[in-house]
């Protein structure tokens, strides 16, 4: 820890963002992004640790200290091709990855004071690489001959395909829906992740040789044991969490009751939100609730604000403290004017004569006694109920594994919830040549654990195929 | 991009389509479907197979114009090409040697029945299909039912064309002669679907129906097609599209099909504008 004073001196730097009274009506990003003067002034806040905790914090291990020093050489493009080497979408990683719980909070300044800004550098780094067009592609090793698939397009199949591609193999990429990216571009909004980023991502895999298919169902269009007849040597199923999960309450078949995958669908991927200029429709309520605590939730009741909601509210069973969401994002929406009720749980919805819902009968809640997962548990209150006017009510309460691959794939070792049974460091499945990983294998998790497991898929398949 | 190979209009606003689509051809069974989108802005509509061709590479979809973009589909040519087709999905028919059994399908619903009378009878059941419309000249696919059925009987709302009244009826009509029915299959609207129901039911005669929830993904993602079966909560594109006509909740279908009435017309409007505007 040589000569601290000093560096201590540069504040964290901010990130300058959009108003919250202009964007809770856009779509466009929130946080700007960093200019080239505080990017440097933040990466000259970075120590330069011998043994950089932060490195260890992060699941694909980024080389941190080295990229920033690049950044603050001035060297963008190099501190971008540093981070590619182990992680294959910064640009994303640096807007969605939880820094908060990963490098940045093992970041040696965090104990006293503010960490570096790892994130918003990552950000910075890639979006100078992509805007002057300074991603080289790498040097390919002669083609090895042999095919693998990979299926499913989000952050775990993504990185799995660049990974065997940049290894040799002949890639195809195969996706149910009619866009690449899984949750990045069905589920996380613009405002968050623009959706012209994952676009430039496919597109770099789709230069280094990767081969994509679209509207292909594996389970149905091909399943799992066609792929091997089709000659493909090697599978790897990324195929996400699926289901969405309802509470099992009456009137949540009212209309106007969502799942938030649904609602979030509709706007990112179907693009609802132009309606009519885009087909798909989607009822604009005034009066939002949104129920559960996590991303997910933030994401759905930022978006019914920018769909015109006069009052959109998030309806939680515990409070702020147990609330699983990034703080940033649970800080953002309340800027806009989210409101929160919390240690509230709906016990029914209520609808009108039409079938549409009008509102939703809440009880209150206590917290007790911490539960396994370490968070209080939330008790009920009994005859505390009360009913709160809504038009729309969006449920946001997790998926269920989804069960087109297993159902449709011989030998395929599941666990009792229904997720993959999955190597944690290989990703080998129990189906000699068939790899998973991401969501499928952990439930809901992060993105960047994600590209982890694609990545040490890509691994151990490329040590499998020398074997046949 | 999947190209129209062949198009033709079955009864005013219905039309038969054979569109390119190698992969799915191979794959699709009786009661299976897909889902379209016609171009970058499109929805995500889904529509039944009625046949495959796995040697020309080619599935058959039979449609009928009731809103955007179905009327959107109807203005393609021959040559043209659909931006995506996604297939085959649902569970196909559960097809099994049991007797006799009747098919019955109501106004568009004959299309999405036909496959599954002809899967039936190569699996060596007695087939008898009742069709109906409201009146004849909406009437479709009456030759090749008869070609797949052993018995084939027509009705029509107006009797303009055989039996004059529901379909419904006529079941009502083989169960009085007394003739032993294994297993009854049927697809139509939603009404048509419920009163066959219920005349099975008195009887106790498996009734299975395929219905037709609103979706988006088909893959089980979003929960928009969720339907009320015995009181539990499934989704059709993953669960069904067929399930147990006697435990289905079609009150609470019919209301879930009402979803975006005022939305359908605000884009059905548009698109009648911009039709007029290029002509
Ligand atoms: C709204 C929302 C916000 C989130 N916010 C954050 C965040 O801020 N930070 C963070 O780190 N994480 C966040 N997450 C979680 C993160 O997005 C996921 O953990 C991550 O995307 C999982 O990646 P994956 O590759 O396993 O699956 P997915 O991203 O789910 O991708 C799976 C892909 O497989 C396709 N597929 C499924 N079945 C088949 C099949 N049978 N055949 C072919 N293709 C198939 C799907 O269509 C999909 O494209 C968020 C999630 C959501 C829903
Ligand atoms: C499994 C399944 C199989 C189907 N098979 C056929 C078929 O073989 N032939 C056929 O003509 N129709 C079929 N349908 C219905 C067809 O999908 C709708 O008629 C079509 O989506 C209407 O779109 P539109 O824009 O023309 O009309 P819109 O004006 O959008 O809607 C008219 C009505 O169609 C229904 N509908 C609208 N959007 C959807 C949607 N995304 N998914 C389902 N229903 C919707 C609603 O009840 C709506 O009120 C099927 C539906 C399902 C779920
Ligand atoms: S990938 Fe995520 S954890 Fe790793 S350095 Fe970047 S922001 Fe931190
Ligand atoms: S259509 Fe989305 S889950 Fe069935």
């Amino acid at each position: 820890m040589e000569n601290q004073p000093k560096k201590q001196q540069v504040p964290r730097q901010k990130m300058p963002e959009q108003d919250p009274k202009q964007r809770r009506h856009n779509f466009n990003e929130v946080p700007l992004g960093f200019s080239e003067e505080t990017a440097k002034l933040e990466a000259s806040r970075c120590l330069q640790c011998k043994k950089p905790q932060c490195v260890a914090g992060c699941p694909v291990e980024v080389n941190i200290p080295a990229f920033i020093g690049l950044i603050k050489k001035g060297d963008y493009a190099g501190a971008a091709n540093k981070i590619k080497e182990t992680n294959a979408l910064p640009a994303v990683c640096g807007r969605v990855c939880p820094q908060e719980d990963q490098c940045e909070k093992n970041c040696i300044l965090t104990k006293k004071g503010e960490s570096v800004g790892i994130g918003r550098l990552e950000r910075f780094a890639a979006d100078y690489a992509r805007c002057h067009g300074e991603i080289s592609l790498p040097q390919l090793p002669p083609p090895t001959g042999k095919k693998v698939a990979v299926v499913g397009s989000g952050p775990a199949g993504l990185t799995c395909a660049g990974d065997l591609a940049k290894m040799g193999h002949s890639v195809t990429l195969f996706e149910a829906l009619h866009l690449p990216g899984g949750v990045l571009v069905y589920g996380i909004p613009e405002f968050r992740l623009p959706k012209a980023i994952v676009a430039s991502e496919v597109d770099y895999l789709l230069k280094i040789g990767v081969k994509l298919e679209v509207d292909c169902i594996v389970g149905r269009t091909r399943t799992v044991d066609d792929l091997f007849e089709d000659g493909y040597s090697a599978i790897f199923l990324g195929v996400g969490a699926g289901l969405p999960k309802f509470m099992n309450i009456p009137g949540e078949n009212l209309l106007g009751v969502y799942s938030a995958n649904e609602y979030l669908t509709r706007i990112n991927l179907m693009k609802a939100y132009q309606f009519p200029e885009a087909d798909t429709p989607i009822i604009k309520g005034k009066n939002v609730i949104v129920v559960g605590g996590g991303n997910v939730a933030m994401d759905s009741v930022r978006n019914a604000l920018r769909l015109g909601a006069e009052k959109a509210c998030i309806v939680y069973r515990r409070s702020l403290e147990e609330m699983p969401a990034r703080k940033e994002e649970v800080h953002h929406a309340e800027q806009e004017g989210v409101q929160f009720d919390l240690l509230c749980n709906p016990t029914r919805v209520i609808g009108n004569d039409k079938g549409f819902v009008s509102g939703i009968e809440i009880q209150k809640m206590e917290l007790g006694a911490p539960d396994a997962s370490g968070r209080r548990s939330p008790v009920p209150i009994k005859g505390s109920e009360y009913v709160i006017p809504a038009d729309t009510v969006v449920m946001s309460l997790g998926t269920n594994a989804q069960p087109l691959i297993a159902a449709t794939t011989k030998n395929l070792g599941l666990n009792k919830w229904g997720y993959i049974i999955a190597d944690e460091n290989t990703g080998a499945t129990s189906k000699p040549g068939v790899y998973a990983g991401g969501d499928i294998v952990t439930g809901s998790a992060t993105v960047i654990l994600a590209m982890g497991a694609g990545k040490k898929a890509a691994r151990a398949m490329n040590e499998y195929l020398k074997t046949i | 991009m999947y190209k129209i190979l062949f198009k033709k209009t079955l009864a005013q606003s219905i039309h038969l389509m054979r569109i390119e689509a190698p992969q799915i051809a191979r794959k699709r069974k009786a009661g299976q479907f897909v889902i379209l989108r016609l171009h970058d802005r499109g929805e995500r509509v889904p529509l039944t197979m009625t046949t495959s061709d796995a040697k020309e590479g080619s599935i058959s979809i039979v449609f009928q114009e009731v809103g955007k973009t179905s009327m959107e589909l109807a203005k393609m040519k021959q040559g043209d090409s659909i931006l995506d087709v996604a297939g085959p999905l649902g569970n196909p028919t559960h097809i099994e040697k049991i007797g006799t059994v009747v098919c019955i399908g109501g106004g568009l619903g004959v299309a999405p029945v036909y496959p599954i009378a002809v899967a039936m009878k190569e699996a060596g059941n007695k087939v008898i299909s009742i069709i109906g419309a409201r009146t004849k000249d909406l009437l479709i696919m009456e030759k090749e039912m008869r070609a797949a059925s052993d018995e084939l009987l027509v009705s029509t709302d107006d009797g303009s064309y055989g039996f004059f009244g529901f379909v419904s009826q006529v079941l009502q009509g083989l169960i009085d002669k007394k003739t032993p029915i294994n297993q009854v299959v049927t697809i139509g609207p939603v009404p048509m679907m419920k009163a066959v129901c219920e005349v099975a039911r008195p009887h106790n005669i498996s009734t299975m129906v395929s219905l037709n929830p609103i979706m988006v993904d088909g893959t089980g993602m979003c929960g928009v097609c969720r339907v009320t079966i015995g009181g539990q909560m499934k989704f059709g594109c993953v669960d069904g599209p067929e399930f147990d006509g006697f435990k289905v909740d079609f009150a609470e279908l019919s209301k879930r099909l009402r979803s975006y009435i005022e939305q359908e017309k605000i884009s059905l409007d548009k698109f009648k504008c911009t039709q007029c505007a290029a002509m």
